[in-house]
């Protein structure tokens, strides 16, 4: 059922990139704990408008645990509390009135913080930029049924491409690693047939961009695994450092 | 102004083929000496940057996200029909053809809905070839299922993540481009106004969300790809981001607006539970296979569902559509449960509800059956409501949720400012008054992959360009224009924020104007009354909206306070719209004009033609243009459902 809780807030507030930052400490009262996480957050923007004050900046926009924009450090943990969910699917429920709750950025070498929550996640769409595609142009493709599939290895592929690049992974990992998100996407197209004849590049390409932008190593804390809202299994960082060693064993 | 849409003569079948045939090419060797423009990365917007790109253009793509593969196409569920007919159950281009045809109500043009069809098959063969993991059967070929009360499965889907999967798709396709320098990608910039020169779209003014600066980038031709407007209402199942501005800003220099007021409500979303809400859920179609709707008999009945015995209980859809019963489509099932809640009869805390029961499926399929059908979906209601559907029947609310109106576009989707062209969700081209369930994303794709380059080649290859630049006065005047804009937005900020609203307090009445009057059944009353209370909203807004933070910074409050201002003055549009039509057809019920039986009447002697609207400047009303349709290849039939 439906109740209110009053709640206090501590939220990281930086200016801008070169600024430094610090938490605020804020009061809620009367939170429907029908609200979602971000709602709750909008709740203290409208408030601290109100005051004459700068809401909080963060990242959201479908609020459907689908896009992948949200997402905070919440009481030390990658997206909150709650099991493979985001933040924004997050709901007030799950806290108790007269609860603190801190409220951080995804930290990492790799993302900066523009404002506030708001990060700089551009790294990951060069490491799929760097190869996690195919290689076909539009036009001149094949009829869909000429490349059977089996469920099993369907199934494998999208439980992989379910990943929605949240940057969760690499927020909660100790190195700040991109393995479960760069893993997913090897591992997606290295399981389906259309994949298999850039596979040795992609796989090189993929984790020599990791690399360059300065994302950490794997050294099987598994971390990732726990604070993924789309249960992305580490399975995946196996099979791309599986595909990463056969680039190299078997040659051109 | 002239309104030709350049449909190709000849036989239906035949006029994609010859037109493509008649369409002047651009040798590759010279394609790299265009540039094109393209602004938003939805599946639209990406499946366009990419094939133009492959093709040799220069591109230069924009969004407002931090990526584009956060486009609200992400969000769409069910998934994207195709004629292939592998279920050889009878389907076939001129069926999904007509299906799409008659689902519109008889309101889109006959030529471009038929080349969507016909180009649907390619879609899903160009996704597979990039990975996209379909469904499969056991033997390996590819799933379908049949989507929104079609008579055949022609719906390819990836579990209930179809729009996430096609848009990674054209992601990757895009990402590829981006690699090789085909593509030059913008990441938060959010358009502010298209630049026209000597009559032709030559570029854009971004303001860039990071920086705040106003830049200016041209080009030889402009593609928007922004996606619907839902957002007007303020509730809808969009993203939070999904705006008018581009299209509008568009619309403001000279490009017409087609049927702004076709709005489609979506019948089974969470209902609204507060007013901190700030978006609703859409809860899939499919859910109506095995719910049965009902209300109380009686209003003022307050007792929980449970101890509310049968013959108290009121199954509307079923007494009243005997042979359709719960299946019926979108806009009845929504019309009639605002319906009941009017006559006060909803339920929930708000009484803006009706329930959707699944107690009778349960028992005669057994729990098993129920939930490997509709366990997610149970579970993701569950997460927001906090009430489990095997125990307690959901409670369901039609919301906005697509927008069939958009920038009007010829055959080759150019609107009418020449060199600017719509795509995707943000033009109006091929469903009507009426979308049906899963093609949304085949348009998009089909625009984006297989329609726009044939298009554009046509456009380089017949049109003279005249070389600009972005230093050029007619960029500078533009720039300087949304400069002052933004300071406008800004124009109550100082002495703080007392006695002032908030950005979201407008958007919220703007909201509720249009939903009450501008809604799923309006009618002439009401409308004109909404008239004249939208100024109302207008002055409230630029009198007393307090807007925090600088120009020159990431402001999420101003980025919100343009996008609202922008549709404050394009509810204008919307609503002068449903005014001038005046007749029920596709999504709407125009109260005044409904047959004996209280069901919609479509007229089709007086409106059988698309309403296209010109701006005329700020303090006059826009003009309105007629389209007429023109049907040579099937009988428009009206709609029953009885
Ligand atoms: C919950 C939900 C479920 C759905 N399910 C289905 C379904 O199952 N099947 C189906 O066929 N359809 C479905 N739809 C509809 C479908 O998803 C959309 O109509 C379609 O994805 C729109 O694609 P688009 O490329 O036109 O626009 P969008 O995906 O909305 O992309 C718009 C792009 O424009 C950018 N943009 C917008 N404004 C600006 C600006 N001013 N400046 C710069 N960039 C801008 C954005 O950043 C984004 O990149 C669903 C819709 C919803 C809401
Ligand atoms: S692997 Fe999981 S946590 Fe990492 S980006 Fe993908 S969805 Fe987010
Ligand atoms: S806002 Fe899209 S995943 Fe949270």
């Amino acid at each position: 059922m439906m109740s209110t809780i009053d709640l206090t807030l501590k939220i990281w507030r930086q200016k801008n990139s070169d600024a430094l930052g610090d938490f605020e400490t804020y009061i809620l009262r009367d939170i429907s704990t029908d609200m979602s996480f971000l709602e709750m957050i909008d709740v203290l923007n409208e408030q601290l408008t109100r005051e004459g004050k700068e809401p909080v900046a963060f990242d959201h926009d479908c609020r459907e645990g689908i896009c992948g924009a949200c997402g905070a450090v919440v009481d030390g943990v990658a997206h909150g509390p709650d099991l493979e969910t985001t933040l924004c699917q997050l709901h007030m429920r799950k806290f108790k009135s007269g609860d603190t709750i801190v409220i951080e950025p995804f930290r990492s070498i790799a993302f900066p913080i523009k404002k506030d929550l708001l990060v700089d996640r551009s790294a990951l769409d060069r490491i799929i930029q760097a190869g996690g595609f195919v290689s076909v142009n539009t036009g001149g493709t094949v009829d869909g049924n000429s490349i059977p599939v089996s469920t099993e290895t369907a199934e494998l592929a999208m439980d992989a491409a379910s990943c929605i690049g949240c940057g969760a992974c690499v927020a909660s990992c100790p190195n700040g690693a991109a393995m479960l998100f760069t893993g997913a996407k090897i591992a997606q197209l290295s399981l389906l047939p259309q994949g298999h004849p850039e596979r040795k590049e992609r796989a090189r390409s993929m984790v020599t961009q990791m690399d360059k932008e300065g994302f950490g190593y794997c050294s099987n804390e598994k971390e990732c695994e726990l604070a993924c809202p789309k249960g992305i299994s580490i399975r995946n960082i196996a099979r791309m450092n599986r595909e990463f060693l056969k680039s190299f064993l078997l040659g051109e | 102004m002239e309104l030709n849409s350049r449909i190709p003569s000849g036989p239906l079948a035949e006029k994609w083929d010859s037109h493509r045939f008649q369409s002047k090419l651009v040798n590759p060797a010279n394609r790299r000496k265009f540039r094109v423009i393209v602004v938003g990365t939805g599946l639209a917007g990406a499946s366009a940057a990419a094939t133009l790109a492959e093709l040799g253009y220069k591109v230069d793509a924009f969004c407002l996200h931090d990526s584009p593969r956060r486009a609200h196409s992400i969000a769409a569920q069910g998934g994207i029909n195709a004629a292939k007919n592998y279920q050889n159950d009878g389907d076939s281009v001129f069926r999904l053809f007509y299906d799409t045809i008659k689902g519109g109500d008889f309101r889109a043009r006959e030529a471009n809905v038929y080349r969507l069809a016909q180009v649907s098959t390619e879609i899903i063969d160009q996704c597979v070839a990039q990975g996209v993991p379909f469904a499969r059967e056991y033997g390996g070929t590819l799933a379908n299922r049949s989507f929104g009360g079609a008579q055949v499965s022609r719906t390819f889907y990836a579990r209930g993540q179809t729009g996430q999967q096609l848009l990674l798709g054209a992601y990757s396709a895009l990402s590829r481009q981006i690699n090789s320098g085909g593509v030059t990608m913008y990441n938060r910039r959010e358009m502010m106004d298209v630049v026209v020169v000597d009559g032709k779209a030559r570029g854009v003014v971004v303001r860039n969300m990071i920086s705040g600066a106003i830049e200016s980038y041209s080009a030889d031709a402009v593609l928007l790809c922004t996606g619907g407007y839902g957002n007007a209402y303020f509730l809808s199942t969009n993203a939070m981001a999904s705006n008018v501005t581009a299209a509008w800003r568009a619309c403001r220099r000279g490009a017409a607006f087609a049927n702004p007021s076709f709005v489609q409500i979506h019948p089974t979303c969470i209902p609204v539970h507060g007013d901190y809400q700030s978006k609703l859920t859409l809860m899939s179609e499919s859910l109506r296979n095995d719910g049965r709707v009902w209300v109380p008999k009686n209003k003022d009945d307050t007792r929980p569902p449970a101890q509310i015995p049968e013959e108290d209980r009121d199954y509307y859809l079923e007494s009243k559509y005997p042979s359709f019963g719960n299946l019926v489509p979108r806009d009845v099932a929504s019309r009639n449960a605002k319906e009941q809640c009017d006559q006060g009869k909803g339920v929930g805390s708000t009484g803006l509800a009706v329930y959707l029961d699944f107690g009778d499926a349960i028992k005669r399929d057994g729990e098993d059956v129920i939930l490997r059908k509709y366990g997610n979906l149970f579970q993701m209601y569950e997460k927001i409501t906090d009430s489990d559907p095997m125990v307690e029947p959901m409670m369901i609310y039609p919301a906005v949720h697509y927008t069939m109106g958009g920038l009007w576009v010829d055959y080759n989707l150019m609107t009418t400012i020449p060199g600017l062209f719509a795509l995707g969700e943000c033009n109006f081209s091929d469903h009507g008054a009426n979308r049906l369930g899963a093609s949304a994303l085949m348009q998009g794709l089909a625009d984006g992959y297989f329609v726009i380059s044939t298009s554009i080649g046509h456009y380089f290859g017949s049109e003279r360009i005249n070389p600009v630049t972005n230093a050029d006065a007619a960029f500078k005047e533009v720039e300087n224009e949304v400069n002052e804009r933004m300071q406008k937005l800004l124009q109550n900020s100082s002495g703080g924020p007392s006695g002032k609203v908030t950005v979201d307090d407008v958007h919220k009445e703007l909201g509720r104007l249009l939903w009450d009057n501008c809604g799923m059944a309006r009618n002439r009353q009401d409308l004109e009354l909404a008239l004249e209370e939208l100024p109302k909203i207008k002055d409230k807004f630029w009198n007393s909206v307090y807007v925090p933070g600088a120009a020159d910074d990431i402001n999420q409050s101003i980025e919100k306070a343009g996008r609202v201002a922008d549709f404050i003055e394009f509810g204008e549009f919307m609503i002068r719209d449903a005014l001038a039509r005046e007749e029920s057809c596709g999504c709407h019920l125009r109260e005044e004009s409904q047959t004996e039986e209280n069901e919609a009447l479509r007229d089709d002697d007086k409106y059988s033609h698309v309403s296209v609207w010109e701006y005329k400047g700020d303090d006059q009303p826009p003009e309105m243009h007629k389209e007429h349709l023109v049907f040579e290849n099937v009988t428009p039939s009206q709609r029953s459902y009885k």
